[in-house]
């Protein structure tokens, strides 16, 4: 395979994009990001809220940490104070952009302005920023990854929330209602993701 | 290797305080609302308030305190308002608390509507004459062994009017990880004793409020309410009434009855005290010298578990199967109930069987 250097600009950007949504799904590979999916998986409607408010966050984030871990942290030698740099940052503009959208827009707040704090330590959007350091990912590439990693986080709770909104109507054993079947929903369904393993090596 | 440290402490440091200053920064300038004009029911009162906390907490600094027990997280629903004008969108935690005739109405919870703009309120009138009251715990006193009787010395305001049959919010202070809440307990004592306040208390198994009442609050110590709230309190009509309350119910009937003898009004009642054996009754010598006094007055106790052979010579049975049993035919009386929901439903359903109408049954359901 062509190394992702060599590649064309855009064939990089969706190979990123794509491997980080699918064959590394953050929440179905990795299992990052459990808590507050479980938290607000019940319906649809919060699911899509906060999965775009994840996707939003990860890629802008990721982007962010970039550019932090390169210009700040590669040149002062302090690459082992990426986490806890990067955890700062992550909170810092989480609460910036939910300043920004309670003060733009009133509607978009009650969307997706509410989730905000929820995820302004989530562990996905750490995750989504600490790995992509693991690859010598361009700027542009780095923020590939991290909106893929939110798009894939957004997907599986998408789809997590809709079969929660089934299988609440079931008449279920009274021990599995609730967290016991959702976890086994969610297993099931990362078996699937696994099955995309290994296919993009990048 | 102490450069090392102290490089990476300076940056961490540096990195904080810069995200700090700019996140401060951030809320003044983007947060800021300036003040902003609340109109409270068409401009009977215009308060300027600092736009960016919610309208709960804004009206409270103006002295209007709007009802709320769990202090303004969205889980009460007691803070309910009419915003006529820039209320702006009913947001996710209040949705589920409001019924598509109050959303028409205009109706919202005051601890979620944020001030972000001029606003036109419409609240009960009652309210404007709530205050927050600094007072001293004069007494604390067992009445039975899971009720305790508080008996308060108003410090500032000095004196409080109410009608007797309202009730108060009592904040309880924080101990061991519980934060703050509210609470509303009837008042028991006179409103012609405008300078005490008392309470009667019942212990709520793992009740935030009262295991601080029971387990931390100690005479002498500096208590919190606001008051008075409430619609509960006797009619001006003529009708005979019917009391029925059990437990710490009594605390609103034992203010109304003596309120009555001191005003003169001889309107022939019956006080139905439900409890479930001897060691739950409390204020029987009260009550019975009160019937004395007063021939208008009667005082029926009656216990529902009370072993068969303990010598207990007064009424026996459920407290509704008592009532029903004394008033056959109700259709002109009035009822005032105060009690658990449970009791409350079942008192109304026999009442309304016996003949009352539903609209002269008043009670305050603690929930």
């Amino acid at each position: 395979m062509t190394p992702l250097s060599e590649m064309g600009f855009l064939s990089s950007f969706l190979l990123i994009f794509v491997s980080a949504a699918f064959t590394d799904n953050i929440l179905m590979a990795r299992f990052l990001g459990m808590c507050s999916c479980l938290g607000v998986s019940k319906k649809v409607d919060t699911s899509l809220g906060l999965g775009v408010a994840v996707m939003f966050v990860t890629a802008t984030t990721a982007a962010l940490n970039y550019l932090v871990y390169t210009y700040l942290l590669v040149p002062l030698r302090l690459e082992y104070l990426r986490l806890i740099v990067f955890i700062v940052v992550i909170a810092a503009f989480t609460q910036l952009v939910e300043m920004i959208i309670e003060r733009v827009s009133e509607k978009l707040y009650n969307s997706l302005g509410i989730f905000l704090p929820l995820i302004t330590v989530n562990c996905a959007i750490l995750g989504i920023s600490l790995f992509m350091l693991n690859k010598p990912y361009s700027f542009l590439q780095a923020f590939a990854f991290g909106l893929g990693g939110g798009f894939g986080w957004f997907l599986a709770i998408a789809l997590i929330g809709g079969i929660r909104e089934k299988i609440n109507e079931a008449a279920l054993p009274k021990g599995l209602a609730g967290p016991g079947i959702t976890l086994v929903v969610i297993g099931i369904m990362a078996l699937a993701f696994v099955g995309f393993s290994g296919m993009i090596k990048i | 290797m102490l450069v090392s440290i102290l490089i990476s402490v300076g940056f961490l440091l540096a990195c904080g305080l810069v995200l700090a200053g700019l996140l401060v920064l951030a809320e003044k300038k983007i947060l800021n609302y300036g003040t902003c004009h609340v109109d409270v029911n068409a401009g009977r009162k215009v308060l300027d308030v600092e736009g960016g906390s919610s309208l709960l907490s804004s009206l409270a600094e103006k002295n209007i305190f709007i009802p709320s027990a769990c202090g303004g997280r969205g889980s009460c629903a007691y803070c309910k308002l009419k915003v006529q004008e820039g209320g702006g969108l009913i947001g996710p935690v209040e949705e589920p608390y409001l019924t598509p005739a109050e959303r028409k109405d205009n109706v919202r919870l005051a601890c979620q509507v944020k001030v972000r703009r001029d606003l036109k309120i419409e609240i009960p009138d009652e309210l404007f004459s709530v205050s927050r009251f600094r007072a001293k715990l004069v007494h604390k006193k067992p009445l039975t062994h899971d009720i305790v009787e508080l008996r308060m010395q108003l410090l500032e305001p000095g004196s409080i009017s109410f009608e007797a049959g309202q009730y108060v919010q009592l904040e309880s202070a924080d101990y061991k990880g519980h934060e703050s809440v509210m609470r509303g307990y009837s008042i028991s004592s006179l409103p012609s004793d405008k300078n005490h306040l008392e309470l009667i208390i019942r212990r709520v198994p793992d009740g935030i409020c009262t295991t601080w009442v029971f387990d931390h609050l100690k005479e002498g110590a500096e208590i919190f309410f606001s008051g008075p709230y409430g619609f509960f309190h006797l009619s001006d009509t003529q009708a005979p009434i019917i009391c029925i309350a059990g437990g710490s119910g009594m605390a609103p009937i034992w203010s109304i009855v003596r309120d009555m003898k001191e005003k003169g009004i001889a309107r022939p009642t019956t006080y139905f005290f439900g409890a479930l054996t001897q060691r739950d009754l409390f204020f029987l010598d009260e009550f019975r010298q009160l019937e004395k006094e007063c021939p208008w007055f009667k005082f029926v106790p009656a216990l529902s578990k009370e072993p068969a052979d303990s010598g207990w010579t007064g009424e026996r049975g459920l407290i509704t199967e008592v009532v029903a049993r004394h008033f056959p035919d109700a259709s002109k009386h009035e009822a005032y109930l105060c009690g658990s929901p449970g009791m409350i439903d079942a008192s109304i359903a026999v009442l309304t069987k016996n003949g009352m109408p539903e609209q002269s049954v008043f009670y305050d359901k603690f929930s």
